[in-house]
């Protein structure tokens, strides 16, 4: 069963990233949205973390919340997608669930 | 589809109450029902009526409250929730003798049966907090 996990905390604040990237199943999708953005940046500690991941998980990055924080769209980590609210509801539609990592 | 939204955070907190506005207007703009939207812990603080934010900046229990106008949605809290918080409609109010009631309209009050509800009716449930 394929998984839509959104993670909206910062890998700085929590290790909730950390914690979905090790428990999603191949497959499976990453959502990140409101402070979550953070860690589909470039160059951080984290990045190669969530670049290893993608060899395993379709993960995406919420454009509108990249913006409110200043955060340019092209210092995203290569092969993260940046989607709107829209594309949103079509990720929850084309998966069977979804999991909030709060 | 028909989703389920759970929103666990109260507004001006975090973000919680301005990604589920924002997730559940673009749900509606593509065609997909919206069964329910259920408040829960601080959550439940998005149905008050006193809110009186600045003017240059969102209001976000007005927005709930025209959304479910517009659209015709269940928005309901949680009554245990709503209770420790100081969040009444009228009958709670008269019920246990208070001065006032501050429910804004297009929320209901009720028990987490309408969340058990909405995860079993709804095809998705999506849950926004902290």
């Amino acid at each position: 069963m394929s998984m839509l996990h959104t993670v909206n905390k910062s890998p700085f604040e929590r290790n909730t990233l950390e914690s979905c990237i090790g428990l999603a199943v191949p497959g499976s999708a990453i959502l990140l949205m409101e402070d979550g953005v953070i860690g589909a940046m470039a160059n951080t500690k984290h990045s190669e973390m969530v670049k290893a991941a993608m060899a395993n998980v379709k993960i995406y990055v919420l454009g509108p919340d990249l913006k409110a924080r200043g955060l340019s769209e092209g210092n995203v980590v290569d092969g993260i997608s940046v989607v709107g609210y829209g594309d949103f509801v079509d990720l929850t539609a084309e998966h069977a669930a979804v999991q909030s990592w709060l | 589809m028909k989703y389920g939204i759970l929103v666990n955070e109260g507004p001006y907190t975090h973000q919680a109450s301005d990604s589920a506005l924002a997730f559940t207007k673009a749900a509606l703009e593509k065609g997909h029902e919206i069964f329910r939207v259920f408040f829960y812990h601080d959550g439940v603080n998005n149905g008050t009526s006193l809110a009186i934010p600045p003017q240059d900046d969102r209001h976000i229990p007005n927005q709930w409250s025209e959304l479910a106008k517009e659209h015709n949605i269940d928005l309901v809290l949680c009554v245990a929730a709503a209770q420790r918080r100081g969040l009444l409609d009228e009958s709670e109010a008269k019920r246990n003798s208070k001065a006032a009631s501050n429910m804004i309209e297009g929320f209901r009050i009720s028990g987490l049966g309408q969340l058990i509800e909405a995860g079993i009716q709804g095809d998705r449930m999506v849950v926004f907090g902290d």
